[in-house]
């Protein structure tokens, strides 16, 4: 009986929460999808670089996912109590019929179960067509040939799904029997007719309380930007507090305040059903804003994680071409005395120490290899670096200021020096700016933002530093761009070019050897890179460290991380997106169920259909763009932060990865709102 | 004499072929301009039904009913809308007002819906406000009236659009007997000062005492009419009742 009731109540309530088993089965699929990645890359044939960066894709998406389920685990319950308050009346008919809580508990249970196993089951069947069209994606992403196309079902993934889903599933089950034995009959019964009272706010209390929030909004997206370098933690965190607190005193004021606003333009206010429409809305606003609060910061959250993490992907690539024009570079330190570091390192052998010195030609040649021979072109440079000068010195009187700024900063490091014939060798090779200097000039290269902004303001004075005894001074007011190590992105901190007397007879700190291989394909390269580094590993335990950056390495970690970082944006930005859109469209649709009423009355003044559901469109759709607005005035200023923050990875790119993420949420976040206005026009509709 | 409303030969089923149930069988009945007409009947037997017909909220199954010189049974969709905002004001016994609105806004909104300016809908307001003595709780929302206040809102809303018919559904129904006294006095007030032609629903022998002609209705047809002539409202409550009692009507309807 109890089983039969429950079965008719979900079959009932189907149809007008049509949306909230749309959401649970898309976060089932959405869960599996991004947990069998793992399983649909096993059979990829890729290097093994790229299946270390695989597994470490796979660990990021494990953590990502608890975070996740409790994501959606909030969210279902934040519908169930929904539904729950719907359905007060049906309660308490079965507690006047004499049923026990208990088994109102177990009518709960049992609906949970069903709606539970329906939605698993629905969604891994989804979640497994969708993951065979992601393998695709994968393959493409981490250039895999896909010429064995294979369907995948990842029974790990599925476990995992059902194990997550089911622990959810289990709190809601408890949480309803806790509502449930809490409730009395008398407020369920009386639950419809709570008279509601609809208090218009004071105006100007409203036009206060929206003032100081603005303001206080302001403060916030001033210190996050403008101000961002000077920012301590402790302010950070207050910033984001504000933030959080005036979002909600925003969306508290600003209905009484537009109301007032409207209500002075008479002949807006009282055309058709525009006095309705606009009561409607700021009676519900009353109601909403702790959701509408959570859906802001939801759909922001989207929006700063989605377009950060494509645009750091696409930097990467772009940012390859530009910082890697070259196939390889290595770097050996020739004097360990006098170097960055004090002292060898605590692993280095006899041998080893023999060898310190010796360039990374020479330590080829000692092992039978010409490196010379396997590059078709290459230069030699070296660098050097002074105990007399750090960045300490060369930031002069600005030192106390940067100090302040940047409070996790080591400035006592050794400035690194090149000759300027040296650097100009490299930058014929790199395709960058040479340099002529005069005989007391120096110019300072970088492209590390943050540094260039801090050196920028000490070099702005021009002052002489003693380099080697000499004094110089800079040729130009600012830094200007370059780098000699390859890099995925922007990270040079300051070489400082100096004239090639400076330097003579100095002993270089390190040797650096730049080239591009004597080879015609792809596999060619590949052939002498792993020469390279087989040799290094055959004679790690007699050669000083040599680092060996290559072009073919780079690539394929960028490659990897951009793919990483795009499904974890992809996953968390869709599953925040359905999460916020559920929750307003589930609220939204309650509401819908008590204005039945009032729309009818509407019908028995005689208004037209078109007008109730004009009137309909406009009330939900205000609604729905209330959170998408303030969530898109918040992003301006979170993804500057973001950028900011991601800078040191190279976050230039933005248009198109904020192209692409309004693409994403126009069409969730707008099916959502249509979807919802589809569902309340239904259920408004005269029976 | 205009005649405002004519009804002839309507009936409305309900129910299927194995169930069927008569809400109306075969009433005819007219009401002319300027009168405060009253229909009586127990719960069930069908007045409500009638009104819903008249109102156009319902379809009647067979039969004519000609508001003016509109035949209503004819009308669809938003000619119907259109018909019912124009020509035809509604009370109801639960008031139906919007408890997010002010009593202003209520009483605005019958107006806005036919797309009145905004300047002509505020003299009207404050005209209609003026005639029923709500002028003090214009500016107030449901939960801080009365229900005599509310059900007065009501009829100035109905009022306010100088529509052809009004049409109350029990509109004592809720009110305690003070608010309801003061409420039809109103009603008469507006039938003899501003010539509104009124069609009241009720059970309530005290209430239709306040009406011109009193139509009684049992188990769908009409059973019995009285006209007031020249009889006090005292009087003719006399009246009323014997015709209650005659109809086998509950005691306690016949307060």
């Amino acid at each position: 009986m109890l089983c039969k009731l429950s079965m008719k109540n979900i079959r009932k309530s189907m149809k007008d929460y049509a949306i909230y088993f749309f959401t649970l089965i898309v976060g089932v699929a959405i869960f599996y999808v991004f947990n069998a990645i793992e399983t649909q890359t096993v059979m990829l044939s890729v290097t093994s670089s790229t299946k270390e960066l695989i597994a470490m894709m796979v660990d990021m998406l494990n953590i990502v996912s608890v975070f996740v389920s409790f994501v959606l685990g909030f969210l279902i319950i934040y519908a169930s109590r929904f539904l729950m308050t719907r359905r007060n009346k049906e309660f308490a008919l079965y507690l006047l019929m004499g049923m026990g809580k208990r088994k109102i508990s177990m009518i709960l249970f049992i609906e949970t179960l069903l709606v539970g196993c329906i939605s698993l089951a629905v969604g891994l069947l989804v979640g497994t067509g969708i993951s065979q069209v992601m393998s695709v994606f994968v393959a493409q992403m981490f250039e895999a040939d896909m010429e064995s196309f294979q369907f995948v079902f990842s029974v790990d993934a599925c476990k995992k799904t059902v194990l997550y889903f089911g622990i959810m599933y289990v709190f809601v089950m408890a949480f309803n029997t806790f509502m449930i034995g809490k409730c009395k009959l008398i407020d369920l019964l009386q639950a419809s007719k709570k008279s509601e009272t609809v208090k218009m706010k004071n105006p100007w209390v409203c036009i206060v309380v929206f003032v100081v929030a603005a303001i206080a909004l302001g403060h916030a997206y001033y210190q996050v930007t403008a101000t961002v370098l000077q920012l301590s933690r402790m302010e950070l965190i207050t910033a984001v507090i504000t933030g959080i607190v005036s979002t909600f005193l925003l969306f508290w004021s600003v209905s009484g305040l537009v109301l007032k606003l409207v209500m002075s333009f008479k002949n807006t206010y009282f055309k058709g059903l525009n006095s309705f429409t606009l009561r409607q809305i700021s009676s519900k606003v009353n109601t909403t804003v702790f959701s509408m609060t959570i859906t802001c910061l939801m759909l922001f959250m989207t929006i700063c994680v989605l377009s950060s993490c494509l645009s750091l992907k696409d930097s990467m690539n772009a940012s390859i071409n530009e910082l890697v024009p070259v196939d390889v570079a290595l770097n050996v330190q020739l004097d360990y005395s006098e170097g960055y570091g004090t002292g060898y390192p605590s692993n280095y052998n006899e041998k080893m120490i023999e060898n310190v010195g010796h360039t990374a030609r020479e330590l080829y040649a000692m092992a039978g290899i010409d490196l010379a021979s396997h590059m078709s072109e290459y230069i030699e440079v070296n660098t050097y670096s002074s105990a007399d000068l750090t960045l300490e010195d060369s930031l002069g009187d600005y030192l106390e200021v940067a100090k302040e700024q940047y409070q996790f900063m080591v400035f006592n490091t050794r400035e690194k020096i090149i000759s300027l014939s040296d650097y100009n060798k490299v930058a014929r090779m790199y395709g960058n700016e040479e340099f002529t200097l005069a005989d007391d000039e120096y110019v300072m290269v970088a492209d590390f933002d943050n540094m260039v902004k801090i050196r920028n303001a000490a070099l702005f004075e021009q002052l002489p530093l003693d380099v080697f005894g000499y004094g110089l001074k800079s040729k130009y007011q600012e830094c200007k761009e370059g780098f000699i190590e390859l890099a995925n992105t922007h990270i040079n901190i300051g070489i400082m070019v100096v004239p090639d007397y400076v330097v003579e007879g100095k002993t270089p700190v390190s040797s650096v050897l730049i080239g591009n291989y004597d080879a015609k394909s792809k596999a060619d390269k590949v052939e002498i890179e792993n020469m390279l580094i087989g040799t290094r590993s055959n004679y790690i335990e007699e050669w000083p460290y040599v680092s060996i950056q290559t072009r073919l390495d780079m690539t394929q970690a960028a490659v990897g991380t951009g793919a990483m970082l795009s499904f974890i944006g992809l996953y968390l930005g869709i599953i925040f997106l359905i999460s916020s859109a559920a929750i307003f469209a589930l609220k939204e649709l309650t509401e819908s169920a008590d204005n039945i009423e009032r729309f009818r009355m509407l019908r028995k003044l005689g208004a037209d259909e078109k007008m109730i559901n004009s009137a309909l469109f406009k009330q939900i759709g205000i609604f729905f763009a209330f959170p998408l607005v303030l969530a898109c005035i918040h992003s301006v200023f979170g993804i500057q932060f973001c950028n900011f923050m991601l800078s040191t990875f190279g976050g230039e790119h933005l248009l198109a990865p904020i192209i692409t993420t309004a693409a994403i949420i126009v069409a969730i976040y707008g099916g959502y709102f249509v979807i919802t206005y589809l569902c309340s026009k239904n259920m408004i509709r005269e029976r | 004499m205009e005649q405002i409303l004519r009804i002839e030969k309507i009936e409305k089923y309900y129910g299927n072929k194995s169930n069927l149930t008569k809400a109306i069988d075969n009433i005819s009945l007219e009401v002319n301009k300027g009168e405060f007409v009253a229909i009586m009947g127990a719960s069930g037997s069908g007045k409500t039904t009638l009104l819903n017909c008249i109102s156009t909220i319902d379809r009647v199954t067979s039969g004519h009913i000609y508001v003016g010189d509109t035949d209503v049974t004819k009308m669809k969709g938003n000619a119907l809308n259109k018909f019912r905002r124009e020509q035809l004001g509604f009370i109801f016994q639960d008031f139906n007002l919007l408890d997010t609105l002010t009593a202003y806004e209520n009483i605005a909104l019958a107006l806005s819906i036919q797309n009145v300016p905004a300047k002509v809908i505020d003299e009207r307001i404050k005209m209609v406000a003026a005639q029923l003595g709500i002028e003090e709780v214009l500016k107030k929302y449901l939960y801080q009236m009365s229900g005599g206040q509310k059900q007065r809102v009501a009829s100035a809303r109905a009022i306010v659009t100088n529509p052809k018919l009004v049409l109350a559904d029990e509109p004592t129904g809720a009110l305690d007997s003070k608010s309801a006294k003061m409420l039809l006095e109103r009603f008469t007030y507006l039938n003899q000062e501003l010539e509104a032609t009124i069609l009241m629903v009720t059970h309530d022998s005290f209430t239709a005492s306040y009406a011109s002609r009193v139509i009684f209705i049992k188990d769908g047809k009409v059973f019995h009419e009285l006209n007031k002539g020249g009889n006090t409202r005292k009087q003719f409550f006399d009246k009323i009742i014997d015709v209650v009692t005659l109809l086998g009507g509950d005691v306690s309807d016949a307060l």
